[in-house]
Formats: structure tokens, sequence, C-alpha cells
């Protein structure tokens, strides 16, 4: 291949084949310095910026959503171009033919579009309802084949947030291949694959794959006419910075038209645009100001992109995310760093355009991060709350150095892995369950291995263990069949054409499993370890709730007499995952993420025996238990941080909250301390963490005032939100939760 | 050889330079009324740990320290347990771990020296600078804390002189000025910190039935403290 537009790049197998790594590994500019070089917001951003605040200011007075398309069914070409400001815009494209309107999926389940609709106060246009009569949805299907066993378990909570009724979301679209090649050069290979196949044994897996080629070509086809409608011919490579941002928010937009996946990643893109950007550069067409604009109308593109959700669906994911995520910086594996320019410019958007969610902007920390842009992070964290670190020395060994995260904490190999998301298990449900003998004690259903309820006066840690043992295992089949099931029918009645398109075809498949509750059973099986656990048993004899005597090592405190357990919990989840196969190959990961569904979860949980009543919320994601930290924040995290990746690859977040003051008396100091503290974490091969440096008080406040705090940004599990749009209930939880201050 | 521990504290960045773990040992002779921590008086408080036992915790944090931070042993007066803490430091010394002292300095005998040889900053607390004053707010005679500091500068132990700005009792120009003066005197001294007095310990004393005497004293006013920092800042 040969374009014009590759004029000034130098060679390599990126231009034989499809190699976006190639490309950057071959041409970026690595950056060493500081912060300094960066430019402030330009008026026609402070504009655009406004118009924008002013829009969303408009969707909170009208209870979260603006406006509704009930009439059309969401899809590439199915609206007309919509903008913010037609004139000022430099990246273009919406969803739908306005900034914030809403469109309908209905492709996951007409029913889920249908109440969602409901819940705005509008209905669905019989025109959709009729249509989709005709249809199979992904949930129809879903359900032709759940058994009676699955289904309680998700009546009953012990599986929750599957994704059987909405897009899975948690793919990624390597977006960058339509800016590097152009939509006819990934046609044309898209192509010669389907070819290819076809000449060998045609079975269920090659005809299933052919078909899914036709859709990828034709969707691709969409894409490049979508991109017709705003006056832009995407067939060939981008030629400038500006072209190649938008052509791949152009492909990025494609995907989100089609698909209301849960988590609608963007990738690593900034350090693939800044070769661009300093093309341009050397070539005197651009400053330093005009890139950072482009950049700043990206974000805003991306902080308008909506799905529109039940009220149910927001309890598990609060706060309308997008997991618009994007990860920056990271080392490459000759040692070099990633970081550029643009790494820098991405994260300045924060402050060009305030704090706010979205993207979820997630740094790659590696020890050898360069110094100036470890101090630039740690200082957007102190003023933003905004962003999130994840490991790269623990990730890049493993999926190189041209990865991403999609949603909060998973990470694949862009273009080359994609995931099956698997929503999460709730583990102290699954303790209780298994005391009660296959009784859940807050719904009453009868579920699993049937047994005579524990009878003993004082729990007995090794009878406990054993039993647990065996309702894991019959959980996690279960779990897996589930899981199969849901993404059997995913791909074939709701498959994601335009992401997949922008994968090589023959990608490799992760299945993401969760747990919820982990410290919650960690310091549960302490508990009744080390103090006395008397079990209280209502009329039918069913455990429903525990008096604990005596103390117990809590998760969290750097103890291994119970930080080892909460490790060996996640390795035997994994284990009895793996022992089931998964759908399509699939290999089994597992994370320890909630989202907010911690509160939910919690609700549905009775008293546990660690002392956490009925209906508490557990601790989100890895994170202890709240307020059982004993010894400060260091040790918090070093208990973190032994739970093991290697049997938790899809992630292990942990959410950091710590006041201002405790960080350190000067900005200087508290810059250099967050440093110290995210390089000591990660050395311990820890996987995540979300930095809020804020006082209990301010939240507090914006708890009774919501209207004066209407941009207060805050990290919870994996991904950050509006302190605002989250319910009374989720906004308490977060306050609850352990602030570490100084003593 | 063990030790009598309040708490341990993993993560301290106000203690010194840089990240630090703080160790605040139990048991103090003086009584100062501005005391935050009450509950580290009584000598047979908290629990007994072995020097290795404290040093394996601070080692579990050593990663995050940095390169300016360390451990910092507080208290409490952890001049009282001053063999434990020597061997403490040495241990952590002999694994490149820096230390810091935060301490009264009302005493000075053997076992206090042999701790100072193994520390490398000492955060000494310069409360008042009259001696009525002193002795009346804290039961401590300034000539003790003189003579410490005096064995610092002959002995090179880089020092930070440390004051509790409580309103009405060492805030004024006159006060702030002779604590200068003192900072000045000494070439060990490498910096003079304020610290703005607060009344968060308020729950403790009552939780513990001791009347908290400053009980009616306002807090002091963060940009008053930083003001007189200024005045400090600006003396040396």
């Amino acid at each position: 291949m040969n374009f014009e537009q590759w004029n000034g790049f130098a060679d390599g197998d990126w231009k034989e084949n499809i190699n976006v790594r190639d490309f950057i590994q071959k041409n970026y500019t690595p950056y060493t310095g500081d912060a300094s070089f960066l430019a402030k917001a330009t008026d026609r951003t402070k504009a655009m910026s406004k118009k924008l605040s002013e829009l969303l200011a408009k969707e909170r007075a009208n209870g979260g959503v603006l406006s509704i398309d009930v009439t059309t069914v969401s899809s590439l070409c199915n609206y007309a171009p919509g903008y913010i400001d037609r004139e000022n815009e430099i990246i273009v494209g919406l969803q739908t033919d306005e900034p914030l309107k809403r469109g309908v999926n209905p492709f996951g389940g007409i029913r889920m579009a249908r109440s969602a609709c409901e819940a705005y106060g509008y209905k669905l246009s019989d025109k959709i309802e009729e249509d989709f009569t005709y249809r199979t949805t992904h949930n129809d299907g879903v359900f032709r084949v759940y058994t009676d066993e699955m289904k309680a378990a998700r009546h009953c909570a012990l599986l929750t947030g599957l994704p059987d009724a909405y897009g899975r979301g948690r793919i990624i679209g390597d977006y960058r291949r339509v800016a590097l090649y152009g939509i006819d050069a990934l046609i044309e290979e898209k192509k010669k694959d389907k070819a290819e196949i076809g000449k060998g044994h045609m079975d269920t897996e090659t005809i299933r794959l052919s078909e899914e080629l036709f859709q990828q070509i034709n969707f691709l086809g969409k894409l490049k006419e979508m991109a017709a409608m705003y006056g832009f011919d995407i067939s060939k490579p981008a030629a400038n910075a500006k072209e190649a941002v938008q052509w791949t928010y152009f492909a990025y937009l494609a995907a989100n038209k089609e698909q209301n996946g849960a988590a609608m990643s963007f990738g690593r893109t900034s350090t693939f645009f800044d070769i661009y950007i300093e093309r341009d550069m050397k070539n005197g067409v651009l400053t330093e100001e005009q890139a950072q604009e482009i950049l700043d109308d990206l974000v805003i593109k991306l902080r308008c992109a909506r799905h529109l959700r039940t009220p149910e669906y927001n309890e598990l994911f609060g706060g309308d995310p997008m997991w618009i995520t994007e990860s920056v910086g990271g080392m490459a594996e000759n040692h070099k760093t990633l970081v550029t320019k643009s790494s820098f410019r991405i994260l300045n958007t924060l402050y060009t355009l305030g704090s706010a969610p979205e993207p979820n902007l997630t740094v790659l920390w590696s020890k050898r991060l360069p110094e100036g842009f470890k101090k630039f992070c740690a200082k957007v964290s102190i003023d933003t709350d905004s962003i999130q670190y994840e490991n790269d020395d623990l990730m890049r060994p493993i999926y190189g150095d041209d990865y991403a995260i999609a949603c909060c904490v998973s990470a694949m190999r862009v273009g080359k892995q994609m995931q099956f998301f698997g929503a999460r298990t709730n583990l102290a449900k699954l303790l209780l369950l298994a005391l009660n003998g296959g009784v859940d004690n807050v719904f009453g259903t009868r579920i699993g291995p049937q047994m005579e309820p524990m009878q003993d006066e004082i729990l007995d840690y090794v009878k406990v263990t054993e039993r647990f043992k065996v309702y894991l295992e019959w959980l996690c089949a279960l779990y897996v069949n589930t899981m199969n099931t849901i993404h059997y029918m995913h791909d074939k009645y709701a498959y994601e054409k335009t992401q997949m398109a922008l994968h090589d075809t023959d990608v490799e498949r992760l299945m993401a499993f969760g747990v919820a509750g982990l410290s919650v059973l960690a310091d549960s099986l302490s508990a009744i370890k080390y103090a006395k656990v008397k079990p209280i048993r209502d009329e039918n004899g069913i455990i429903v709730d525990f008096e604990t005597v005596g103390d117990f090592p809590k998760f969290g405190n750097d103890d291994d007499r119970v930080d080892e357990i909460a490790h060996d919990i996640l390795v035997d989840v994994h284990n009895e995952l793996k022992k089931t196969p998964a759908y399509r190959n699939a290999r089994h990961t597992l994370s320890a993420l909630t989202i907010t569904s911690n509160v939910v979860y919690g609700k549905k949980t009775g008293a546990t025996p660690d002392g956490r009543k009925k209906g508490e919320p557990f601790a989100p994601g890895a994170n202890p238990m709240h307020n059982r930290e004993h010894n400060g924040a260091i040790a918090s995290l070093n208990s973190v941080s032994k739970l093991p990746y290697s049997s938790a690859m899809d992630g292990i977040s942990n959410t950091f909250s710590i006041v201002p003051d405790a960080l350190g008396k000067t900005d200087g100091e508290r810059v250099e301390n967050l440093v110290s503290i995210l390089d000591g974490y990660f050395m311990n091969l820890a996987h995540h963490l979300n930095v809020n440096v804020m006082n209990r008080e301010t939240l507090i406040k914006a708890y009774e005032n919501p209207e004066e705090y209407p941009n207060l940004t805050i990290r919870v599990s994996g991904y950050a939100v509006n302190f605002c749009k989250l319910s009374r209930e989720q906004q308490k939880e977060v306050i609850s939760r352990t602030f570490h201050t100084a003593m | 050889m063990t030790g009598r521990i309040h708490s341990f504290q993993s993560l301290g960045t106000v203690d010194g330079p840089g990240v630090r773990a703080v160790v605040f040992m139990q048991g103090c002779p003086l009584r100062c009324k501005c005391c935050h921590n009450p509950d580290t008086w009584d000598f047979s408080g908290g629990s007994e740990q072995s020097a290795e036992e404290v040093f394996k915790r601070i080692l579990r944090c050593k990663g995050y320290f940095g390169e300016k931070g360390g451990v910092t042993v507080s208290g409490g007066e952890p001049l009282m347990q001053a063999e434990f803490v020597a061997e403490l430091f040495r241990l952590c010394k002999a694994d490149g771990i820096s230390t810091c002292l935060d301490t009264s300095g009302c005493v000075l005998n053997d076992s206090v020296k042999k701790l100072l040889s193994l520390t490398d900053l000492v955060l000494l607390d310069y409360k008042y600078t009259n001696s009525d004053d002193y002795y009346n707010y804290t039961k401590c005679r300034i000539q003790d804390v003189d003579n410490f500091l005096l064995y610092l500068d002959d002995n090179d132990i880089p020092t930070w002189i440390r004051q509790v700005i409580i309103p009405g009792l060492n805030d004024s120009e006159d006060s702030i000025r002779k604590l200068a003066e003192v900072s000045g005197k000494y070439k060990c001294v490498k910096k003079t910190e304020l610290l703005a007095f607060r009344k968060l310990c308020v729950e403790k004393y009552e939780a513990m039935k001791i009347p908290f005497e400053l009980i009616d004293t306002p807090e002091a006013d963060q940009d008053e403290v930083r003001r007189l920092q200024e005045i400090i800042d600006s003396e040396n």
C-alpha cells in the first residue's frame, strides 16, 4: 500500500499489513519534558464549551435526559447530520441530529427501549414497536434459552447486571485504522480474509465468521456513507492532524450509533494523533493552540455521547456513564516511553474544558514514565479528581505496548482482542446461600445444591470453607453457561459489525467474569476463623443474622492473615470458572469491580458475619470495607496490592480517597507525594487506582445543594461521575467511604 | 527489645519530608494544654511490640517513600523509650530508610544521645518562647529544650523547629520574632514550621473524660499562620 497522505512517515510493516502499532513505533516522538508548553483554551473553545455547559444544564433540568428521538432506530445513517455550532466546530459528528438528543436502540431488547422511553415521559413509536414484533432481539434470544436455574440466579441477584437486555459493550474498535488506512483499504483487507475462509472447510465456525465478515464489510461501507453525510470522504487515509482525529472519531461515532454497549471505550489514541500533529507542526501548518483546539473539540464531542437507559440500569451503573476510556502514556516494549506531547494535551482538556467524567482518562503508569509526566498527572488528579491509573509495568508483559483499557480496568490488545462482558456475581450472597444450604435468605429462592442449613452453634471455619467450595463450584459452572448463552445470542442478534470490522479477523476472545463483595467475604471468613461467629436463625431455621464476638483481622490493614483469604478467593473463583469451557474458545478472565452496583448488591444481601448489616452497601470493587482500615492509606493499598492479577486479569479496581491536607502541606509537596504513592503502589504489582483528593465536607455540601456543584467530578469504581448524577443512595455511600486523613 | 506503641500510621506526609510511615510511641511526661493526642499520655497504654515487628511494618511502606520520605517516630514522647527507638532506627538505617524523630526535646541522657546518633532529622517542638508559659502550658522546662537544641547543633543533626500557633498564647508578632531568633541562632536548624492549633481532639478528651483546657480557645486562622510563617521565613 502507498498513499500520498503518508508522505513524511517512516516505512515499516504497517505499509504492508494493517499494523497501527508498527506505524506508531516507527513514527512517534517521545516527550520527556514538563507541561509548560501547553496552550490555554482559545476563545473559540471557551465559547463552544459554554454552549455545551448550557446544554448540560438543560439536560439536568429536564431530569437527566434532554430529549429522545422515539421514531428512529439508531444506526449509522439514520439521522441527519447534527451540530453544536456548525461554523465553529473543528471536529464534527453527533449520534443523532441534535446534541444530547438520545436515539433508541432496541436490538438488545425492545422492552428495555420501551421502558427507557417511558421513564422519561416518552413513548416508543408504533412504527418501531411494529417493526420489532417481527424481529428477534438479543434479549428474546437469551430468554428462549435461559434455564430455570439461570433465571432464579438472576432473580435473587446472585448474578446481576448481566448484559442480556442491552449491548454488552467493552469492545474497542481500533478506530485509528480508519485514519491511517482509509475505509477502502480496510474493506479490501476484509474481502481478502473472507475469500481466504471460503477456500477451507465450511463448518459452523467458518460459516458464522464468513457471515460476520459480510456484515463488517457492509458496515464499513455505511461508515463511509455516514462521513459523506457530514461532507467528508474517508475512503482514503487522513492527510493531516485534523483529519486523523476526525476520521478516528467518525469510526467511534459509527460504533456508538450502532451499539448501545455498556462501555464504549475509545482506545489508545493520543500518541497516534501526536504523529500527525508533529508532522503538521514540522510543516508549519499547525500551532500548539490549534493542536490543543483539535483535541478540545474531540473531547467536547465525546462528552456529548449518550445512550438511553432505564432507571434500573442506572442503579447498577450510576451517573449515566459511557466509559469512553482513553488510555494515556505507558512505555514501549523497547523501554522508550510512549508519552508524547499529546499525552499532556489530552489530559490538558480537563483544564481547557473543565473537569468532567468523560472521556474516562486512564493513565498507564510505569515506574519509568518521565518525571515531568508523572508530576503533571498527579497535579491533574489533585485539581480535578478525574483520572485513574493502571499499572503498565504489570500489563505490558501480557498485552504488549498497544493495549487499551475498556470500561474501567479491562485490558486488551487494540484490534486484536475482544471481550465478552459478564457483569458479576455476588460472593457475599453465595456465602449466605451456602450457610443456608441453598436458600436465599432475602428472596426465599431455593437454588443450588440443597442441604440442611449449617447447624453449629458457633461457625467452624473448616466446615464453612468446605461447604462454600461446593457452592462455588456449582455457581461457577452456572455462571459460565449463562454467559455462553448471552454471548451466543449477542453475536447472533446484535453483532458489533462496525467495531469488529476494526479488529483483525482472527481475533482473540476473552470472557470477563466478575465478583462483588470480595472484602465482605474475606472479612466474614476472617471473622469465622479468628473470632466467634454465632448464627441467629429465624423460626424456619434459616440463618438471618450473626452475633460476632471478639476481634478479627480485617482486609485493608496489610495483615496477611486476612489478605491471604482475599487472595485465595480470587484464585479459587478463577480456577472454578476455567473448568467450564467458554463460548468461542474465549479465555476466562475475572475482575473485582463493581461500578456502583455495590450499593444494590448490598441492598439485596442479608447480614454477613463481618458485622455488615442486612441491606448495607458493599465496598466498591476490591476496596476494603469502609472505615475498617486502621493503619492508614499505605497499609490499605498494600492489602489490595496482594490480590493476584494473574487470577483477575480483567482488573482489580481500587478507589482511593484522601483529604488534601493528608497529602502534604504545599501544592508542590502534594504532587511529589502522590507520585511517590503511585510509584510505591504499582511497584507492589497492584493493578488499578482511582484517586480522589477532596474533603468529605465538599461532598456533603454537594449532597445538600446539588445545583451549586453541577461539575463536581469524583472517581468511583473504575470511572468518574458527576457526583450530582448519582442517586441519593449512591451519594450517601460515597460519602460514607474511608477518606484517608492525617493523624 | 520491645516498646510500647500507641499506633502506626502507614501514610504520613506532614511529619517530615516526603511520604513517611509514622510510629506513635505510647507515654508522655509532658502535659501540653494543646495536646491533640491525650490517649498517648499513659505509659501503661498502647501495645507492646518488638522493634523487629515495627520495622517489618515500616519495611512494607518503603516502596512508597520516594527519594525524600522515610520513617518518623512521634508520640507520646519517643525519648522516653530511647533505647527501643534507637534499635528501630538502627534497623531502618541498615536498610537505607531515612529516620526522623518528632520530639519535645525534654530529656537528654546517654540513651537519647545514642538515639540521636541514628537520627537523620529531628522535628523539635519549640512550644513557647518564654520560660513561664513553657512550663505552665506544657510542664516542660525551656532550659531542657534549649539544652537539647544546643546538643543537636553541636552534633550537626539537621533539625526542623516546629511550633503550634495557639491564638492568644503564642501568636503575637513579638513571640514569632523571638522564635525566629532561636532558629537563627543554631545552624542545625534547617526550617521553622508553624502549625495551626486545631480542635479535632475534643472528642478524644470527652471520650477519656479529661477536661480540654483550651476548649474556649479558637482554632488558629490558616491565613494568619501563613502570615506569621512569612515573618519567620523573612527573618531567617
